[in-house]
């Protein structure tokens, strides 16, 4: 059996190769589309299904769902967020506000 | 001797739950005890899931099986000593590394699912009901035990290393597994259970295929360990058994 001295050394190994990050998205029984749940450590992409199984749909949240290596992930930048963002802020009219719903229309 | 549905006797019955239950009991507990050990988060929740799975499939068994005499599964897991207690000796085994608890599950987990898979069927309405919920757990077990023996055993050199010394430690009680009692006997006479021998060979295979695809084989010595069906165990049990019994024994029926 594997005692102490039998326990490998982790600090050798390299955690950020081989357990990389992974964002999970999950579909969940009502949902029309996967929505970001949280991220995990995982080998490889069949670990990080069944790892997300375990860790984000205990509760029965989910129907599908959906792994992608974090360094996948391209992100906008924060300090961009004046000029990516805040143009729209003053075009009222682009949200569809302006009609008039008819009286009888059954919504 | 009362005949019970389909003309099992009761305590047949009694026997062929506790035997499974206790499985699933002390299999469940030594999955525990990973807990606060894993080599990562991840895997230590799978673990608590598959502890988790094993114990309430331990609730209904048990369940069952003290219904015969009238005792509660509280006082089948809590007061009962090693030698009344009916579980495989594969599942009593200590974890050992991660190769032997992953092996261990391989090994077990395979059987039950199998033995599950037959019992949906089978003419006693309890064991069908509970088998019908295991199934699905125990399809999930299968697959992460497979998923851990194919990356250790054509991993690293010392993964491929640890997996063969796991496989030569857990073979031996692999014998056990196809005995069947003589409760179990009548019980597969009846039809409630499958007879073990029909499962033996799809069980073999799907071990041996899943070995080869990861470089690995099945140990060349016959497999030889038997007893844990009759209460003969190893003296591992009684260690695990102290420890999961003491806080109940020490506190009779204090609750949360």
């Amino acid at each position: 059996m594997g005692g102490p001295a039998e326990q490998p050394d982790f600090r050798s190994v390299s955690h950020a190769e081989d357990w990389p990050l992974w964002e999970v998205f999950i579909r969940g029984r009502r949902g029309l589309s996967h929505q970001h749940v949280g991220s995990l450590h995982a080998p490889d992409p069949e670990l990080a299904l069944q790892n997300a199984r375990d860790l984000y749909t205990r509760r029965g949240e989910g129907v599908s769902i959906w792994v992608v290596r974090s360094t996948e992930v391209h992100a906008s930048d924060p300090d961009d967020q004046g000029p990516l963002f805040d143009p729209p802020s003053d075009k009222a009219y682009r949200h569809p506000t302006f009609y008039t719903v008819p009286e009888d229309l059954q919504l | 001797m009362t005949a019970g549905v389909a003309g099992l006797s009761v305590v047949d019955l009694r026997e062929v739950a506790l035997g499974f239950g206790d499985d699933c009991l002390v299999l469940s507990h030594r999955l525990a005890e990973w807990t606060t050990h894993a080599p990562e988060l991840e895997e230590e929740m799978a673990l608590a899931n598959l502890a988790l799975d094993l114990l309430g499939q331990a609730r209904s068994l048990l369940t069952l099986a003290g219904e015969a005499d009238g005792r509660d599964e509280d006082q089948l897991a809590y007061w009962r000593d090693d030698r009344d207690f009916r579980n495989l000796l594969l599942v009593e085994q200590p974890n050992g590394d991660f190769a032997v608890t992953m092996t261990r599950q391989l090994l077990f987990s395979t059987f039950q699912e199998l033995l599950y898979r037959w019992m949906v069927t089978g003419t006693e309405p309890r064991l069908a009901a509970i088998a019908a919920k295991g199934v699905m757990e125990a399809r999930y077990h299968v697959e992460h035990a497979r998923l851990w023996v194919q990356r250790l055993g054509g991993g690293t050199e010392e993964s491929h290393r640890r997996m063969c010394r796991a496989l030569d430690l857990l073979w031996p009680y692999t014998e056990e597994l196809f005995e069947p009692t003589e409760s179990w006997s009548r019980a597969a006479d009846q039809g409630a259970v499958p007879p073990l021998s029909s499962i033996e060979e799809p069980w073999r295979h799907s071990i041996e295929s899943l070995l080869v695809d990861s470089g690995l084989e099945i140990p060349g010595f016959p497999a030889w360990q038997s007893g844990g069906r009759l209460g003969r165990h190893s003296e591992h049990l009684g260690h695990l058994l102290a420890e999961m019994q003491h806080l109940h024994r020490s506190h009779p029926n204090a609750s949360w």
